[in-house]
């Protein structure tokens, strides 16, 4: 069997599809929320206020900054701490004041755990907060949920207190904010 | 070898270019005599073979005899003793070596070879000796296109390898993986293949989402892989010939895990819904989909047997993540890890014999093997964070990712055995490899 036309045509197809690919390429941008955050022992406000400075109430820095857009969970754990308690009940208060936002509850775990497993693990942290603000009387319309497993950690570290941070249910606004 | 520097992208290659026709022909095999020589792959304390291989005469001579030196060697059960030993100088493929030369540098096995170019076809005819019963082992003539080289190569690899062991080579075949670049936040996944030499490295995916798991199918021209946007994972199934790329589908929920039935027929996955995790298995003609596991514990990692009757799988129903086996329709689920620690990512072998895990204990991890009735375990690795193996087609080597406290992962193998661990020839950062089966 000889280097045939057909097959040259593919090579070429296949040459094309990865050139244009690799012009498009791009690093993806770190979105809201994304870096070191507040760690777990982050104060947590009690409920909406009238805000920091110049953050506009209902504005994504608002929600960010005075309620707090992360809780944590042990390892291999997916339930509700108590001290996620008050910062989930604010995030609901929150929701219920701003009807128009939209949320994405993603899901995050630690690196001490396989890929597949911790997709599995940050899917039912992700669920739990959204089971949470639906139990406060968020509307379960409005919140998406996605799992990120470990691939997306905040804290580049390899200590108990890194791992910790890197296992979180991260609310994410994707619309309505103002 | 690539040269490749871990900042420097990698060339863009056509995928496809390794499927040009390769023809082999025998031109004189021995007589079928038990050769002296052999190497039990099974034995953990088996000594090296010393083997010469000399450059061979002709075009890209030098380069294919350097190929094959590095897969055997790598493959722990080789000693190439370097050519600066060598007394007998420009061998000729159609005359027998001088035994006493190779005996004298200690060599028990000689690999000599003659590449010809003819009407833009690349000839390679080669010779495996035996120094010390002063036998031909092997004569084969490989025919193909000049840029087909390295693929001849990796054939003679194959079957010197085979000769030598009495098992498969695997030598002929590429790994898909994810090439990973950038720090620890927000690190850039991209889908690539190479050969498992490292060689022809290429990018599949443009590195603007996460991918994951990717997996051959067992035609080797077709994987298939999980892709991760904050919108929601897909999983995709790709055809390494045509570039053809098509999702399986829209699910309520994730979708993660893709495995290709050992026919290539049906996949394997898992789906997400209100947060928990359950395999399903599709069938790709008429893309009606199954449920096999409906428990509220994780179920996921499915891995099918060879047969394609039974599957491998993790879950943690029991409290921790242990690997279970059902029948591919679901039914008789039983566990199979009953150690301590928490096993993942199960990996049927394709021979068979074996089931490759991840195994978590205490703050290390290990890649292990078990029968696939769950005796017989044993940990062949240990580090700071071990996982994702995958098997060479012949079933005795593994390749896995392993990352060094806040380092970059990279590809590594281990025989069977556990005694042959080694950093795979890949010089840039790699996770989740799948090895492919062997090209044809």
């Amino acid at each position: 069997m000889s280097f045939s036309t057909k097959h040259a045509l593919r090579l070429a197809l296949v040459t094309t599809a990865a050139l244009s690919m690799a012009a498009c390429a791009s690093k993806p941008k770190p979105g809201p929320g994304v870096g070191p955050g507040p760690g777990p022992g982050y104060p947590s406000q009690p409920g909406p206020g009238p805000g920091v400075g110049n953050v506009v109430p209902g504005s994504i820095q608002d929600f960010v900054v005075n309620i707090g857009d992360r809780v944590y969970f042990d390892f291999d754990q997916y339930d509700i701490r108590s001290d996620a308690g008050p910062v989930l009940d604010a995030q609901a208060q929150w929701l219920m004041r701003y009807q128009g936002v939209q949320v994405r509850i993603e899901g995050n775990a630690d690196e001490r755990g396989t890929r597949e497993y911790n997709l599995a693990l940050g899917a039912r942290r992700a669920n739990s907060v959204r089971e949470y603000l639906v139990s406060r009387g968020v509307s379960p319309a409005r919140i998406s949920t996605v799992s990120f497993g470990k691939e997306r950690p905040i804290d580049p570290g390899t200590s108990e207190d890194a791992y910790q941070r890197n296992r979180n249910g991260h609310t994410a606004i994707t619309g309505g904010a103002r | 070898m690539s040269a490749l520097k871990e900042t420097r992208p990698m060339r863009l290659k056509a995928v496809c270019l390794a499927l040009a026709s390769l023809m082999l022909v025998t031109v004189s095999v021995a007589t079928p005599a038990a050769a002296q020589i052999e190497i039990n792959v099974n034995k953990g304390d088996v000594q090296p073979l010393p083997i010469a291989i000399p450059a061979f005469g002709g075009a890209r001579g030098a380069d294919i005899a350097q190929v094959i030196t590095g897969n055997l060697e790598r493959s722990g059960l080789f000693a190439p003793i370097g050519q600066q030993a060598y007394i007998e100088k420009g061998l000729n493929v159609a005359v027998q070596p001088r035994f006493p030369d190779w005996k004298a540098i200690n060599a028990q096995a000689l690999v000599n070879g003659q590449v010809t170019v003819e009407g833009g076809r690349l000839r390679v005819d080669f010779r495996l000796w035996d120094i010390f019963s002063e036998q031909q082992l092997l004569g084969l003539q490989f025919t193909s296109t000049p840029e087909n080289w390295r693929r001849v190569a990796h054939k003679i690899s194959d079957a010197v390898y085979e000769r030598l062991t009495g098992e498969k080579g695997y030598f002929d075949t590429r790994i898909v993986f994810v090439s990973e670049t950038g720090g620890r936040i927000n690190r850039t996944k991209t889908l690539a293949i190479m050969d498992q030499d490292g060689a022809n490295p290429s990018y599949l995916t443009d590195g603007s989402y996460i991918v994951m798991s990717p997996r051959f199918s067992a035609t080797s021209q077709e994987i298939t892989y999980m892709t991760l946007r904050p919108e929601g994972s897909a999983i995709y199934l790709f055809n390494l010939e045509t570039a053809r790329r098509e999702s399986i589908g829209q699910f309520p929920g994730m979708v993660y895990a893709p495995r290709f039935s050992p026919d290539g027929g049906r996949v394997a996955f898992s789906v997400e819904r209100g947060g928990n995790s359950d395999i399903y298995v599709m069938n790709l003609k008429s893309r009606s989909s199954a449920r096999l596991t409906s428990d509220p514990g994780i179920d996921t990692s499915a891995s099918f047997s060879p047969d394609g009757t039974k599957i491998v799988f993790n879950s943690d129903r029991g409290g921790q993540p242990q690997l279970y086996i059902m029948n591919s329709d679901g039914s008789g689920v039983r566990r199979i890890s009953y150690g301590s620690g928490r096993y993942t990512t199960p990996v049927w072998s394709p021979v068979g014999d074996f089931i490759a895990f991840t195994k978590q204990t205490g703050g290390e991890f290990h890649i292990g093997v078990m029968r696939p009735d769950g005796s017989d375990e044993r940990l062949l690795t240990t580090s700071y964070l071990d996982e994702s193996p995958t098997w060479a087609p012949n079933g005795r080597v593994l390749m896995f990712s392993r990352e060094t406290p806040g380092g970059p992962p990279r590809l590594w193998t281990v025989d069977v055995t556990g005694r042959i661990l080694r950093p795979a020839p890949y010089p840039g950062s790699g996770s989740d490899p799948a090895w492919s089966p062997l090209l044809n």
